[in-house]
């Protein structure tokens, strides 16, 4: 092929509907910044469950959705997060928001050696593994007594009482200690989702992004062509790790009560999570978004079936695998080949370029 | 007398085309040869009648009744078994184990039971118990056969048996052919040795492409018009 | 909540005595045979069909309240309403698998694993909405406290014979393996479900026979899991683990081997135990993690992945 051939040959991964989209997502997230101002603190509580799950899902599906590795275990993140964090309030003297980031480094230097271990094990094997490594941190934790050992313990009042910026906003928006302290948590909260999605966006699209793309696909193909799988595959599970346990740390400065099996629950940090992820659309950005919503929508309309709601999650995440595995996000792109946050790449070929002699055989 | 017939058989890989419209033949009791070059489409043909690939209903007959959509274990069932490409035994069952399993979808009785396929393959009485896929490359494409005459058909279907083997192993084998159409079997051999394949079929068809290109007796063909329908002529 | 006890005696540990040890690796040894049977079934379905199922805890647990259900509602022994409930579950496991499980196959590990998690979570909330969160227990009138003395030690009766039962299950298990044609069948598809289907071998119904069979030792493992202790819709997920983890130390595709990791597994759970009760669950889990650090492919490796 000639060199003018080349270079009628543009690689581009934005579209219309994402240009739009762009435009649309600023004005929302300022609005949404904005928003204590004139949403109730109940809203402003809702939200901060939203975003956080929406939060921890965005991490699952960066693992799972494209980087393969299925974990049934970022429960054991969450949860040392949170106990970080409350080891830094309590023993340490910290503010609850500055502890935070002590949360995310904690969580970070459990999954160096756990790395090391669940590497050895692949597909349903490797998830086993992680739920394994989950119940040996909630077993560890509960004998700390310190923290609480196994019933718990909460942050001390006067950490509670003056938060990181708490006493600005409650002058600022003329509201009261607890309820200043739920809209820090939520932009705090704003902030973690931003910068994740932020993350996982610019990761996608860049080399490596493409270098995961194909090891999830075939990785002794991926291997072949020099991607190291196995570097690759780590820096996923160490970022994860770290944004799951900063996601944990905040969830536990809003709740201020900790206890082993709450923060290492398979229940409320894994099956929520999947659900989200598996019903949104695994492998998109867009798909945990959705995915949020829909749960949200579903635990407002049944929370008063206890059970019930959790059973038929339990099937309609069944359903969405066996007979629309890439989800309702997944769905609606097929159909339109709309993305919002364009990460696939496009070849754009300029007329004239392909040359029209011969078939096959030139 | 036609056993096997199949009639503008087309095949597809997803997108790809593979079989573009194949008719063929074979009467009871003969020997027909396929030859052709890699990626001929000689394996999809013998795919689609054991019934690995799902084809239209009428493409493929059996005295006459339509097998095309057939799934395998439904095809063996009926009499036709297949010596698959690169022998495909089951590496966790003994040789003998690999024969007796043949018999698993049609267990009629013939003139091949375990005694029999030990006279054609003696060498495999000796090493029964030892797992199959120890034996060497020509040992194990015995026990291919063998597996595949457990079940008593009344179509071979052979594909590639000569690949990776030595000269003198090919011949060891196909000096087993006429007993095996002694038992009365209808046998197709997918060959691309095409001097083997002359010698041991009494019709050859050529493929190249996805086509038949070429048919008729060993005898009838000139060596030109076989190396033409073989690799293809091009201008 | 506290750790489920797979620990047997109530009675206080000896005080420093050589005995007390020899006792305690007995205790252990037998346990293991409890975790053995949690485990063949998972290893049997494994080998076959490259299939973990994240729901077999909580199936064990389902049988257990089967059997639950037969003794109080037919006045059956438990013994006997374990045989009764055998069929039902083989039958339950079939139909699991070709429904279900059988879509899930392929090339893409996320469907069986999403599948069989979502399973877990359906299992415990019907199970939870069926029979409330409230511990239960088969009573096997009296047997559970028997104990037989041999040798230096003492027994129990109950953890004897699931230790038996254990071996029994994985002989009858190898036999079917190795002697029977469906045993051959089993194999064949496992190695090649392509080539097995030449052979007029279907896969899905052989896929169904096999958990159909993983179930009906899944059914031997709950009836000595709910006459030994207390369970509740929740306790399926630790039996999975224990399950898992002793097939990962015993290697892949060997169910001698998964036997060994069951007894290795109930042992350093026992000794943890007896270091400190708080210890029990989080020694089991440290052996697996050690034995994985030294032998990623287990003791006993026989399958390739």
């Amino acid at each position: 092929m000639s060199v003018d051939a080349l270079s009628s040959f543009r690689v581009t991964t934005g579209t219309r509907a994402s240009g739009a989209f762009a435009l649309v997502a600023a004005a929302l997230i300022v609005i949404a910044f904005a928003a204590p101002l004139f949403v109730s603190r109940s809203v402003i509580q809702n939200l901060f469950f939203i975003l956080t799950m929406l939060a921890l899902a965005q991490n699952w599906n960066l693992l799972a959705g494209y980087a393969g590795l299925v974990s049934v275990g970022q429960q054991a993140f969450v949860g040392i997060g949170a106990y970080a964090m409350f080891g830094a309030v309590i023993l340490g003297g910290m503010d609850p928001v500055a502890a935070i980031a002590v949360g995310g480094v904690a969580a970070v230097l459990l999954a160096i050696p756990t790395a090391f271990f669940v590497f050895r094990l692949y597909g349903a094997y490797f998830a086993i593994g992680t739920w394994v490594i989950a119940e040996v941190a909630r077993l560890v934790v509960a004998q700390w007594k310190s923290l609480g050992g196994g019933t718990g313990t909460s942050l001390p009042r006067d950490a509670t009482r003056s938060i990181w910026g708490q006493e600005a906003v409650a002058a600022l928006f003329g509201v009261r200690g607890p309820h200043a302290a739920d809209i820090v948590s939520y932009w705090l909260a704003l902030v973690l989702v931003i910068a994740t999605i932020g993350f996982i966006y610019r990761l996608l699209r860049s080399r490596q992004g493409l270098g995961l793309a194909a090891v999830r696909d075939n990785q002794d193909a991926a291997r072949s062509v020099g991607v190291d799988a196995l570097r690759l595959k780590t820096l996923v599970y160490l970022a994860a790790a770290f944004g799951t346990g900063l996601v944990g740390a905040l969830i536990y400065v809003q709740k201020a009560r900790i206890s082993p099996d709450a923060a290492f629950s398979v229940v409320d940090w894994t099956a929520y999570v999947i659900f989200i992820v598996v019903i949104g659309g695994i492998g998109t950005i867009e798909g945990p978004i959705v995915g949020i919503i829909v749960l949200f929508l579903l635990q407002n309309a049944l929370s008063d079936y206890g059970s019930w709601y959790l059973l038929l999650l339990g099937l309609i995440g069944i359903a969405v695998m066996l007979f629309a595995p890439r989800g309702l996000w997944g769905f609606f792109t097929d159909r339109t080949g709309i993305e919002l946050f364009p990460v696939r790449r496009n070849l754009i070929v300029a007329p004239g370029a392909t040359p029209d002699k011969g078939g096959p055989h030139g | 007398m036609t056993l096997l017939q199949t009639r503008d058989l087309k095949a597809f890989y997803g997108d790809f085309q593979a079989l573009f419209g194949i008719d063929l033949a074979l009467a009871a009791g003969e020997t027909v040869a396929i030859i052709g070059a890699n990626g001929a489409g000689k394996t999809t043909l013998l795919r689609s009648v054991s019934g690995i690939i799902a084809n239209a209903p009428e493409a493929v007959t059996l005295e006459g009744r339509p097998i095309g959509a057939l799934a395998a274990p439904e095809v063996v069932a009926l009499g036709i078994a297949m010596v698959p490409e690169g022998r495909k035994l089951f590496a966790s069952l003994s040789v003998e184990e690999n024969l007796l399993i043949g018999r698993y979808g049609r267990d009629v009785a013939g003139p091949w039971t375990l005694d029999s396929v030990y006279g054609l393959f003696p060498v495999l009485k000796e090493r029964r118990n030892v797992p199959a896929t120890a034996l060497s490359g020509g040992q194990q494409q015995m026990v291919a056969i063998g597996r595949a005459l457990m079940s008593n058909p009344r179509v071979l279907l052979c594909d590639e048996i000569s690949l990776g083997l030595a000269p003198v192993v090919i011949r060891d084998i196909y000096a087993a052919f006429p007993r095996i159409r002694e038992s009365g079997a209808a046998i197709v051999i997918v060959e691309q040795d095409i001097g083997q394949a002359l010698r041991v079929a009494e019709r050859v068809y050529c493929m190249m492409e996805g086509r038949v290109t070429l048919s008729g007796r060993p005898g009838e063909l000139s060596r030109e018009a076989i190396h033409a329908a073989y690799f293809g002529v091009h201008a | 909540m506290p750790p489920i006890s797979g620990c047997m005696r109530d009675a206080p540990w000896p005080e420093d005595d050589g005995m007390s040890w020899l006792d305690t690796v007995v205790q252990g040894v037998l346990l293991g045979g409890l975790y053995a049977l949690f485990a063949a079934g998972l290893s049997l379905v494994f080998g076959i069909m490259r299939l973990v199922n994240l729901a077999h805890g909580d199936l064990i647990v389902l049988a257990a309240y089967l059997i639950l259900v037969l003794v109080t509602a037919l006045g059956l022994n438990p013994f006997v309403a374990a045989l009764v409930a055998m069929p039902i579950m083989f039958a339950a496991g079939w139909a699991l698998q070709r429904l279900v499980l059988n879509r899930t196959l392929g090339d893409d590990i996320l469907p069986p694993l999403l599948v069989t998690f979502g399973l877990s979570i359906v299992i415990q909330n019907a199970l939870l909405e069926g029979f409330s969160a409230d511990s239960r227990r088969i009573y096997a009138g009296g047997i559970e406290t028997a104990s037989l003395a041999i040798g230096p030690v003492n027994v129990g009766v109950m953890p004897l014979l699931t230790l038996a039962s254990a071996v029994l299950a994985i002989v009858a298990l190898n036999q079917l393996f190795y002697r029977t044609s469906l045993g051959r069948a089993f194999r064949a598809t496992s190695d090649d479900p392509v080539t097995a289907g030449l052979m007029g071998i279907r896969p899905n119904r052989i896929f169904a026979q096999a958990t159909g069979v993983a179930m009906v030792v899944v059914t031997i493992a709950a009836l000595y899991l709910g006459t030994r202790a207390n369970f509740d819709p929740a306790t399926g997920p630790s039996r999975l683990i224990y399950a898992f983890e002793a097939v990962i130390i015993g290697g892949l595709g060997s169910l001698w081997g998964t036997l060994a990791g069951g007894i290795i597994i109930g042992v350093a759970q026992t000794v943890g135990a007896a270091v400190n009760p708080e210890w029990q669950i989080l020694a089991g889990h440290v052996a697996f993690l050690a034995v994985l650090l030294a032998r990623p492919r287990g003791l006993f490796p026989r399958a390739v992945d």
